[in-house]
């Protein structure tokens, strides 16, 4: 959350192959009418590309978009990059498709919070809000 | 039209409009008084305004010709003569997941299920360009689909499948050409006629830019890729559609129908446009060409957008680009019903949504159907969702009866009316591509793109309020889902390990330097513009070299592409 406006930061990304981008774009106008920041990265980064974009942007929440099954090996990967930079204040959100015992293990790992595909938008706004509260100010 | 049926269809409409009017001032005003209707407007999915009753007042809109009849200019009732009664539409399940061998088990099951043709999905390394053993790969060989290096793996997903009796229809665009060198080097080494070989490879880059979003090169030079395999196959494959132009995905991405048939067209357009530009008539390529669309929800909308886009593509054809053959002007099309209708939660209620929207697609004239498994709001289908999936067309085909007459709703005052008003706004958004300069500029600009996530964002909105039900996730939810227990497509996790393995023994034994020598020659041949990369990725492909080699070896000349992101 930004000091002066407390208005609060996302990093929305696409990381991986997966080039679905309905669900993250949708999810960007949603937090944008709620009247947070976001900024996109667009598709096809990598984990190193978007964590890097995080920190630089001072975020408050990264939420990454996946819906190429390949959410068990690139989120844990970006947990343990957010670790190294000492970013880990920053919240990881996940949404996409993925099978509920995944949903389970990658809380455990410290994923913030998974939406999945039928989220409804005050759900999504609810969440990044709930999330950034508590955690505090930073 | 002759004088005289002008003057008895003014009369009948005339007759009609009166009808209507004493109707409205006498029945309907007193039965809506008493009760009122549950909403003060009405209209389709693609927000197109619909009246309560339709009649001969609205039949009168469309021109008899314009219906006219199936087989014959401008094919709204259809592609061929006799449609289902000669032929039914081929079922086509797409399979792909793990190795070509992994694959190759559930075509033959497919086969032994009763599906007539195959349809292939590929993983996201092999749909991007990139070998299963590339760092951008981890995590993704053969988890969305079969995983394809190279010659051997072709050799393994079709092992014991004649291509010369199934079509066969590859999922595949910005790395189209290199699978295509690959089937074709396999039917070769078979000694198959390439005459004999009848299937599909979508190739079609320009709704990746727009929707599904998997490319390498930029636009330019990705559509000198489509136009070589166009002449390729209309040279050395007389029954293979090297293209299939589609709006499956930019529906799926959050288009309306409208924008979808749209859409589509204008990409049609722009690679007519190619082609004729390299010298080839377009009588030469056009019956070639073949479309692929999905079946979404609202039905009736639905069987309008497939009646409109066959009859907006016919004038094109003609009037556009002078085209003489009728087969240049027939559009023929597969179809999908629309996976992100299906939903996590009662799962299977996907079971009814796909068999509406696969009678949706019967009824529109479809020539071959894929209808999705319940379980695809979870991971890729099992077999048994397949299996249903499957007995859904035949039930369609041989209990309903519905395929025993042409077009059975054409005539429907109501669905020829909606057709005539899907033309007319096809028609006017492929006016508004026009004026912005066509479709590759449209793209570089971000428009298509725009549209898309507008449409996409207000039905996220309608879905959140209630205004569009879906049954299960905002209408009749349950708190305990009784159906939560389903068991999906499990990922061998050893893949990954297996693949590499393969690609890594043909690396360790083909003839290097040949590989190199073929690598230098394409690139001599990709710098002639006039030059077609189809002979020598053919020649590469037979010494072994991978899908990611030859990708690779483009990269310094054409560049890659990076997408403005548009929120």
């Amino acid at each position: 959350m930004s000091e002066k406006t407390g208005v609060i930061r996302v990093l929305l990304a696409k990381v991986g192959l997966d080039g679905h981008d309905r669900g993250v774009k949708v999810v960007a106008r949603c937090l944008r009418d709620a009247g947070m920041d976001v900024i996109y990265t667009g598709l096809h980064r990598t984990p190193e590309e978007v964590v890097d974009a995080a920190v630089q942007e001072d975020v408050d929440v990264l939420g990454v978009s996946l819906l190429s099954g390949a959410h068990m090996t690139i989120l844990p990967r970006m947990i343990d990059l957010l670790k190294k930079t000492d970013a880990d204040d920053i919240i990881l959100m996940a949404g996409g498709v993925m099978p509920d015992e995944d949903v389970a293990a990658l809380k455990k790992l410290g994923v913030g919070e998974v939406l999945l595909q039928d989220a409804p938008p005050e759900t999504i706004v609810g969440t990044v809000r709930r999330l950034v509260a508590e955690r505090g100010p930073r | 039209m002759s004088e005289t049926d002008d003057a008895l269809n003014g009369s009948a409409s005339d007759r009609a409009r009166r009808m209507l009017e004493d109707w409205e001032a006498n029945e309907l005003a007193a039965f809506v008084a008493r009760q009122p209707e549950g909403r003060e407007e009405y209209e389709t999915a693609s927000g197109v305004p619909v009246k309560r009753v339709y009649t001969a007042v609205d039949g009168a809109r469309t021109p008899l010709e314009d219906i006219g009849l199936p087989g014959r200019y401008p094919f709204t009732r259809g592609p061929y003569p006799t449609m289902y009664r000669g032929r039914l539409w081929t079922m086509r399940q797409i399979a792909g997941f793990g190795t070509g061998a992994d694959t190759n088990r559930r075509f033959k099951y497919l086969i032994a299920q009763g599906q007539t043709g195959l349809s292939t999905d590929f993983d996201m390394p092999t749909l991007m360009g990139y070998d299963s053993d590339h760092p951008m790969s981890q995590g993704e060989v053969g988890r969305e689909g079969v995983a394809v290096d190279t010659l051997d793996d072709m050799e393994a997903l079709f092992d014991g499948i004649d291509l010369t009796r199934i079509s066969v229809s590859m999922t595949i665009n910005p790395s189209a050409w290199i699978l295509l060198a690959m089937y074709v080097a396999l039917a070769e080494q078979r000694g198959d006629d390439l005459d004999r070989l009848s299937g599909t490879i979508q190739n079609d880059i320009l709704k990746e830019y727009i929707a599904q979003k998997e490319w390498i090169y930029p636009p330019r030079p990705s559509m000198r890729i489509v136009r070589d395999t166009i002449v390729y196959a209309a040279r050395h494959m007389k029954r293979y559609n090297p293209v299939n132009i589609s709006g499956y995905h930019i529906s799926e991405a959050g288009a309306t129908a409208v924008q979808e048939a749209a859409f589509t067209m204008a990409n049609a357009i722009a690679y007519v446009e190619e082609v004729v530009k390299a010298g080839i008539p377009v009588d030469d390529f056009a019956p070639r060409l073949a479309y692929y669309f999905v079946s979404q929800a609202d039905f009736f909308e639905e069987v309008a957008k497939f009646r409109a886009v066959r009859r907006v593509y016919a004038k094109i054809m003609k009037d556009r680009f002078g085209a003489a053959k009728p087969e240049s002007m027939r559009l023929r099309f597969h179809c999908q019903t629309a996976a992100a209708t299906l939903t996590k939660p009662q799962h299977k209620v996907n079971v009814i949504r796909t068999a509406y929207q696969a009678l949706a697609a019967v009824l529109g004239g479809a020539q071959s159907l894929h209808t999705n498994g319940l379980d695809e709001a979870f991971a890729i289908p099992t077999e048994e969702a397949m299996k249903l999936a499957l007995r859904t067309q035949q039930v369609i085909a041989d209990e309903t009866n519905v395929a025993a007459v042409i077009d059975p709703l054409g005539g429907s005052y109501y669905i020829e009316s909606l057709t005539t008003e899907m033309e007319e706004r096809i028609f006017a958004i492929l006016d508004e591509v026009d004026r912005m300069g066509g479709t590759l500029k449209a793209i570089e600009d971000g428009w298509f793109q725009k549209e898309i996530a507008d449409s996409a964002y207000a039905f996220a909105l309608k879905k959140a309020n209630g205004e569009r039900p879906v049954i299960g996730v905002n209408k009749y939810v349950e708190e305990e889902d009784e159906d939560a227990a389903i068991e999906t497509h499990g990922h061998d996790p050893d893949t990954e390990r297996r693949q590499i393995e393969t690609l890594r023994r043909v690396r360790s034994r083909r003839d290097g330097g040949r590989v190199a020598r073929l690598l230098e020659e394409l690139k001599a041949v990709a710098a002639d513009e006039d030059a077609n990369i189809m002979p020598v990725t053919i020649e590469l492909v037979k010494a072994r070299a991978s899908m990611g080699e030859i990708v690779e070896s483009l990269k310094d000349l054409w560049g890659t592409y990076r997408e403005t992101p548009v929120i």
